[in-house]
């Protein structure tokens, strides 16, 4: 189980939390009907570090991004998600 | 080859057993192939055999970065059953069944196919709904499918808790009698063997590392046992999908996540059949040995660690425990995790791909070994001429941009909500 750092609850037990979605498949809200169509289908799927989407489902309910090595497990960053936060 | 025979076995009794031969050649790779197959697991290696048995192809690698079926095809828990929903599904693993059941004469080698019978338990109305549908969507392709009432399956299965103050109610269940399970490893070194033996070089500890562009096109890997030119390439790497065609530029409607299975250690035999539920996310089955193998759900977040997590596995027993409180007396002896591919709409990935000479096998989720034989017949097919077999043609890569996704539960690019 990983030990994840909500910006808002501090360190928590993964099974509070819930993974919804990589940063990458988000389409901004301009995008086309194609690039949309792109983005939600297709993943750079790394076997290295990507940026994830969780939230604090069973604590603060607050959505962040994590900043995770998929191979490794380590977290190098966990930040709130804001207006800014997402593309 | 050398044929394997009870006769061959009663020779060998007598001069000490010394005729046996290694199954399969170590050669060094050659400069040049017609084809390259990336990866050396169950579908790499039936797409080698199909490809020389079939296509009558002489000059073709299998490169596997480890040993041959040391990725999923030796860690999966050998549910072998074409009981879906959907006609290109239906097609392509009814197909697969068909070879399974005379698999083992097929390549000389004993995979040990038991069509024991693969169950579906439901636990509600809805369930047994969702089940007949399911029955009738496969018997009406001509698949085998029996809706069984509570006192068939507690007959089949009388270690079940079929009390109503159990904690799953069991009103009744969906069965598919020529499903069952199989010997993994056997099914990698048959096919291994069986290739072998028609001269497909079988090169493990070889990993691909990039691609050799010639323009649009692939002409070559490169290995890190050198560069290897190839007419064509098949990528063929299951969980590592995503990694091996990024080397190629491409971007795949794949994510790869970590699934996990379990055994006990062995007793008498005392699970019959092939436990699986409409609702709950966990199945069960005895193997030869007698251990009882347990699977549940992937770990729901991406991840190519190749380990999983405690939380998750102890979600898939509780929920085998509160079926069968029999096997609570059981110790584990061991877990492991294999990287799964799970695509965006829960099929396969077979076909072409934008980069010219560049082919796709991939996406098989939780629940390609089944489809093993199908998966390299068709492989080889497309392979061999550059165009899809009529089982895959359904399964090409650009169904996700058209919109032509085979999506058996609905849940669209989000593997994790599956
Ligand atoms: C725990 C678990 C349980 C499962 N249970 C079932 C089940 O009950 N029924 C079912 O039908 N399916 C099941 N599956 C799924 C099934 O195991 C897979 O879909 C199937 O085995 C995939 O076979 P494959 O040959 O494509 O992949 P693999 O056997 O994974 O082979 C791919 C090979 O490619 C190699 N490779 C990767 N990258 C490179 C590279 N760069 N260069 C060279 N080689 C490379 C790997 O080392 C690996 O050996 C399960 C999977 C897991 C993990
Ligand atoms: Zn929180």
């Amino acid at each position: 189980m990983m030990l994840i750092n909500c910006p808002h609850c501090g360190p928590r037990a993964q099974s509070e939390f819930v993974y919804e979605r990589t940063v990458d498949s988000v389409a901004p809200a301009g995008a086309s009907n194609d690039e949309a169509m792109q983005i939600l289908f297709t993943r750079s799927n790394p076997r290295g570090v990507d940026d994830e989407i969780w939230r604090h489902t069973f604590g603060c309910r607050a959505w962040m991004v994590v900043t995770r090595h998929r191979v490794t497990n380590e977290i190098s960053q966990v930040r709130a998600v804001g207006p800014e936060a997402l593309p | 080859m050398n044929r394997y025979s009870a006769f061959g076995l009663l020779r060998g009794a007598l001069n000490g057993q010394k005729h046996w031969q290694p199954a399969w050649r170590d050669p060094e790779p050659k400069a040049h192939y017609d084809i390259v197959i990336i990866g050396g697991g169950g579908h790499g290696l039936a797409t080698a055999y199909y490809l020389a048995k079939v296509h009558g192809l002489k000059n073709i690698a299998v490169l596997e970065k480890g040993w041959i079926g040391g990725g999923n095809t030796g860690r999966n828990t050998t549910i072998v059953r074409s009981n879906y929903r959907q006609k290109p599904l239906h097609d392509l693993f009814e197909f697969g069944l068909k070879l399974w059941h005379n698999l083992s004469d097929e390549l000389n080698y004993n995979v040990m196919f038991s069509p024991r019978g693969a169950m579906f338990l439901g636990h509600s109305d809805a369930d047994m709904v969702k089940l007949a549908e399911r029955g009738d969507a496969m018997r009406c392709d001509g698949i085998d499918a029996d809706l069984m009432t509570r006192d068939e399956v507690a007959k089949l299965e009388p270690l079940l808790d079929m009390s109503r103050s159990a904690r799953f109610p069991i009103e009744g269940g969906l069965i598919q009698r020529r499903g069952g399970t199989a010997r993994h490893d056997a099914v990698a070194w048959g096919y291994a063997r069986g290739a072998d033996s028609f001269g497909v070089d079988i090169i493990q500890k070889c990993e691909v590392t990039g691609f050799v562009r010639d323009g649009d096109a692939v002409v070559g890997v490169e290995t890190t046992r050198g560069r290897i030119g190839a007419g064509r390439v098949g990528i063929c790497v299951a969980g590592h999908s995503g990694h091996v065609a990024g080397l190629a530029g491409l971007k795949l409607p794949v994510e790869s996540q970590t699934l996990q299975a379990m055994v006990t250690e062995g007793v008498k035999p005392m699970i019959n059949s092939v436990i699986m539920s409409q609702s709950l996310h966990c199945y069960i089955s005895q193997s030869d040995k007698g251990g009882i193998v347990f699977g549940g759900d992937p770990d729901n977040w991406p991840s190519y660690a190749q380990r999983g997590h405690p939380m998750v596995m102890e979600g898939a027993i509780a929920q085998g425990l509160a079926l069968v409180p029999a096997l609570s007396r059981l110790r584990m002896v061991r877990t492991w995790s294999g990287v799964t591919d799970m695509s965006f709409d829960g099929a396969p990935i077979i076909g072409e791909t934008p980069v010219r000479n560049l082919y796709l096998n991939g996406g098989w989720c939780y629940g390609g070994f089944k489809a093993t034989p199908a998966s390299g017949w068709t492989y080889a097919h497309t392979l061999a001429t550059g165009s899809p077999h009529a089982l895959n043609a359904p399964f090409a890569l650009e169904r996700f941009m058209r919109g032509a996704t085979i999506d058996e539960t609905g849940t669209g690019p989000m593997p994790n909500s599956r």
